[in-house]
């Protein structure tokens, strides 16, 4: 490692080495969410049967993390650069390795390891079979192979490369405190996040109103479901995101219990999985126009209208059933 | 015939944990294909690493063996016509044989003409049959499967590479689109794709790439990296073989090295460095002279000794903030009192649909002291149990068990001490969860194993209750876990309780408390008898006891679990007595003629008595009763035994279903008091005596 690079200067490489990959890079989406994977240009567009390959950088936050700006490692809100790519490509972990190289970390001075870390997000129905990658030890990345998201298995499979970004940063600047890290020349970290890490731990542990963000769940979970019914999509997903981080919020206050907990997550679960299927469906309606191959366009487009018009007369005998059932039942 | 194969699956890496069944799994595959293909071989080495799973295969033969067969066709009568014509069903025939019409011969079966081809059948070369082998590839389980890019394959990680070479030769196949060939891998980082001459050049090819495919070599070399290293600086080492076996296939390469950190965090408590560097880092700890933990550890890196200083440094690094962490949650959390996380116990969940922890703790009070009465405590171990009782879950509110969930209950041991509570108090804390695993260490000390069975009761009955009974593989609560242990450690420690027959007083006493049940405590509690005959057949099983026996002594209404035991091993230890069978069948003459009526009364009256063998029996019985209830279990059953010669006799001499109905009656009592006695070893029906 000859140069110590900044963190704007590691973010700059990812974004140049993973565009050169053939990702599209994107923006940070402009909803709170805890992890890059929320982002829905990865948890709905991992969903169905186009390509997507993608790269941003998230702020991810976590308010049960926050140690008002205290602790070294801990953050109310740190940083992922997040690559998608599906489907995996076969040299995903070449590609990924490349990355290193170019961010001065030379895999002949370390050790870098491959070790079994399955993910796994139960509130938005999410399951994948991966990785953690050690760097001399430390896990800098997660690597993923999404199997099921929202619930719905996988078509292609979507391949996923999380970095922590503080962590590596830390590695290659060779500090101990997130604080301490150089984010452009001559600011620190610390003289950009100590202060909101501190106030968003204040809110997040003491401040925050409990009985409006409760009343609030419910409204975005209230609004979330009447737009999946509209089958608009994106909107719902806003709410489900806002859902999401209100629970964040209220189980840092430790306004849930444990067995509240499951209950909440499962309501998230119930939405995420809709959207999923509605996405696809919405996907389907457009011709799934990110499948350039003509011919397999079609055919795919084909494919999925056969499914979905089984499902809707299911859907309709089903609910015949009931109402018979119903009618015997007023008898 | 002195063929070699080598096939070779390389995949992106596998867990550590898979490799080595995996690697004995393709093996047990592709030695059942040959097999069943005919094809001999001498014998298969295995070679696997995180990133391939290979074997060599010796000796193999050339080419299956021929086979020539006679194939029986239709009856002469339908395969010809009235003129003798070929009817459609002999072409058919011979066709399907890869024959024709002329071909075939009459021979007599049975005194019926049929229609026969003699077939030959070439054996198929043996690179043909290796083609065979993606099928058995793809048939391999694992513990979790993925797909990936565009397959519908399910496989334990992603196929990158496949070598498939008889001799020097290519056998030509695919899998997905990976196709065989001669190219391996080399290591990821010092070595490159490189190609195998012949098959038995592999372990050297990937030798000199810096990939050691030998399991048992590569640990045996990370073996002597260590102890050179330990040697050096008279070290010891926790030699963990689960941890030697992990590491061993996270590396290709492996060069063990030694890290230190800073002296100060060895004021942790023990098992908080341990889990820190062998469970989050797969370092494995040092100790001095003296056993005293030390602030080094020693780990393998996945390549050479290139550079090592960074990678040492590295690994330093990433220590501190856990233990760093770990200092802060040991000095947060003795700032509060086991009462307020007891406190705190209130709000956190045993199980949404049955209770808070809290409740669940004082249900488990209930039960331990109705256990101490049982086993006749002293006051002082009463109160120390129903201390323990009162606060045994309380470390799973405190900080550093939230962050190290594995050092439940030792950490509650550790804390219990620093609050000042006794040391028996504070090791059933920890003890209470034991055994951990079905074969696991129990509890040693009385107030552990009485807490451990109690909360263990507790668990079961209440998921019973619920109505989430366990099934076929679904056992989410591992309930069957949690009773075997109790059996095992009423076993061990000799201790007869009425298990089965408490649920009713429990409830009870749970009723009169202030506890709001969210669930009916006695449902399905006929369901919780079989479920713990179940797990005692499971411990027997262990015991290698033959199955008639534990038949017997399982058709029971006991309560007592150590007494069926105990019943078990008093039929076992005398099941090779000369007289057993005699004397069993005897007994069991009894016990099948005293289900034949029910007489009006349960006394027997010598005034009825015929024959001196009933008054010879009667006073036999009289005798066995009187003390009957002292005997161990093992006299019980020799007196039982005993009685045989005169019941015999009685046999012999009288006539049990009487014309007389009072005789009858008489006799019959006279039996069933006989019949009652045997009931404490189960069903002696039961017992194989032909």
């Amino acid at each position: 490692m000859t140069e110590k690079l900044t963190v704007q200067k590691i973010i700059f490489t990812l974004e140049e080495y993973w565009t050169e990959q053939g990702c599209m890079l994107m923006q940070a989406y402009d909803n709170e969410k805890g992890a890059g994977t929320m982002s829905p240009y990865t948890f709905l567009r991992a969903i169905g049967p186009e390509p997507w390959n993608v790269a941003y950088v998230e702020p991810s936050r976590r308010p049960a993390d926050g140690r008002y700006g205290e602790n070294p490692n801990r953050l109310y809100q740190h940083h992922q650069f997040q690559v998608l790519m599906k489907p995996s490509p076969d040299n995903i972990q070449e590609l990924y390795l490349g990355s290193l190289k170019k961010l001065g970390i030379e895999p002949l001075e370390h050790d870098i390891r491959f070790v079994e870390d399955n993910w796994e997000n139960p509130s938005m129905g999410c399951a994948g079979v991966g990785w953690e990658v050690w760097l001399d030890g430390m896990e800098v990345t997660q690597f993923t192979y999404f199997q099921v998201v929202g619930e719905l298995t996988m078509n292609p499979v979507a391949a996923e490369v999380t970095y922590g970004l503080e962590r590596l940063a830390e590695y290659i600047q060779n500090v101990d405190s997130v604080y301490d890290l150089e984010w452009a020349d001559g600011v620190l970290y610390g003289d950009i996040f100590k202060e909101p890490e501190y106030e968003h731990s204040k809110y997040s542990f003491e401040e925050s109103n409990q009985d409006m963000l409760l009343n609030e769940f419910n409204d975005y979970e209230r609004e979330a479901k009447r737009l999946i019914k509209l089958g608009l999509v994106h909107p719902a997903y806003d709410y489900v995101l806002k859902c999401s981080h209100t629970f964040n919020l209220l189980d840092a206050r430790g306004a849930v219990s444990v067995t509240e907990r499951a209950g909440y997550l499962h309501r998230i679960r119930i939405m995420a999985k809709s959207i999923a299927k509605a996405f696809v469906e919405e996907r389907r309606k457009r011709g799934f126009p990110l499948i350039h191959d003509e011919k397999k366009r079609q055919a795919t487009v084909a494919e999925y209208t056969k499914k979905a018009e089984k499902a809707k007369e299911r859907a309709a005998k089903q609910a015949a059933k009931q109402a018979k059932k119903a009618a015997k039942g007023d008898k | 015939m002195a063929n070699s194969y080598l096939l070779e699956v390389g995949v992106e890496e596998m867990p550590a944990h898979v490799v080595t069944p995996s690697i004995h799994q393709l093996h047990d595959r592709v030695a059942k294909y040959l097999k069943d293909q005919r094809i001999d071989f001498a014998e298969i080495q295995e070679y696997a690493t995180p990133r391939r799973l290979a074997l060599l295969i010796h000796g193999l033969s050339d080419q299956q063996p021929d086979i020539d067969e006679s194939v029986k066709g239709p009856a002469k009568k339908i395969a010809q016509d009235q003129d003798g014509n070929w009817t459609k069903a002999a072409i058919g025939f011979t066709r399907g044989q890869g024959a024709t019409v002329d071909d075939i011969e009459f021979k007599e079966v049975k005194g019926t003409e049929y229609v026969f081809v003699e077939k030959h059948i070439a054996g198929k070369p043996v690179a043909e049959v290796l083609k065979g082998l993606p099928d058995v590839i793809t048939s391999m389980n694992f513990p979790t499967l993925m797909k990936w890019g565009y397959h519908n394959l399910q496989f334990i990680r992603p196929i990158r590479w496949l070598v498939s070479l008889l001799n020097d030769e290519v056998v030509p196949f695919s899998i997905l689109d990976v196709t065989a060939g001669r190219q391996t891998r080399g290591h990821r980082f010092l070595g490159h794709p490189v190609d195998i001459d012949t098959a038995d050049d592999y372990e050297q090819t990937l030798h000199d790439d810096f990939v050691i495919a030998d399991q048992a070599k590569r640990k045996d070399l990370i073996k002597k990296q260590i102890t050179e290293i330990i040697d050096q600086h008279q070290w010891q080492i926790d030699w963990d073989a689960d941890l030697l076996e992990e590491v061993n296939n996270l590396v290709e390469w492996p060069t063990a090295f030694a890290g230190s950190f800073d002296e100060k965090y060895l004021a942790l408590p023990e098992p908080v460095l341990i889990t820190s560097m062998k469970d989050n880092q797969r370092f494995f700890c040092l100790r001095d002279q003296d056993g005293k933990l030390l602030p080094h550890f020693i780990s393998v890196r996945n390549g050479n000794r290139k550079h090592l200083e960074n990678v040492i440094k590295g690994n330093e690094r990433v220590l501190v903030p856990r233990l760093e962490d770990a200092q802060f949650f040991y000095d947060e959390d003795q700032k509060l009192t086991i009462d307020q996380y007891v406190e705190r116990l209130k709000k956190v969940s045993f199980h949404d649909q049955i209770s808070s922890m809290a409740d669940k703790m004082a249900r488990t009070a209930i039960i331990a002291k109705l256990l101490g009465e049982k086993l006749n405590l002293t006051d002082q171990e009463q109160a120390d149990l129903q201390r323990a009782a009162q606060i045994y879950k309380f470390d799973l509110t405190t900080q550093m068990v939230g962050e190290f969930a594995e050092l439940q209950g030792i950490m509650g041991e550790i804390y219990a001490k620093l609050f000042g509570e006794k040391a028996d108090v504070a090791a059933a804390v920890r003890e209470h969860y034991m055994p951990i695993s079905a074969e696991g260490a129990l509890p040693q000390t009385k107030i552990g194993a009485i807490l451990a069975i109690a909360d263990k009761l507790d668990s079961i009955f209440s998921f019973f209750g619920a109505g989430m009974i366990p099934s076929g593989s679904n056992d989410p609560y591992a309930l069957r876990r949690q009773a075997y242990g109790i059996v095992r450690i009423v076993a061990d420690r000799q201790w007869h309780l009425p298990l089965l027959a408490m649920q009713k007083t429990i409830a009870e006493q749970i009723q009169q408390s202030d506890m709001q049940l969210k669930f009916d405590y006695l449902k399905n509690a006929d369901q919780v008898n079989n479920f713990f005959i179940d797990r005692l057949k499971q411990f027997f099983a262990g015991e290698n006891l033959r199955h008639d026996i534990v038949d017997a002594v399982t058709k029971t209404n006991q309560a007592d679990l150590v007494n069926i035991i105990e019943a078990a091993t008093a039929i076992n230890d005398q099941k090779s007595d000369a007289e057993f069978k005699d004397d069993i069948e005897a007994l069991t003459r009894v016990i099948r003629l005293a289900q034949k009526g029910q007489p009006t009364s349960s006394e027997v009256d010598s005034a009825l008595f015929q024959n001196p063998s009933e008054a010879k029996l009667h006073e036999a019985t009289k005798q066995l009763q009187s003390k009957f209830a002292e005997l161990s279990l093992t006299e019980a059953l020799r007196q039982l035994r005993s009685l045989a010669p005169t019941i015999t006799e009685y046999f012999d001499e009288n006539m049990i279903m009487d014309k007389d109905p009072q005789v009858q009656n008489n006799r019959l009592a006279q039996l069933q008091q006989i019949a009652r006695m045997t009931q404490v070893f189960g069903d002696l029906n039961q017992l194989i005596v032909k």
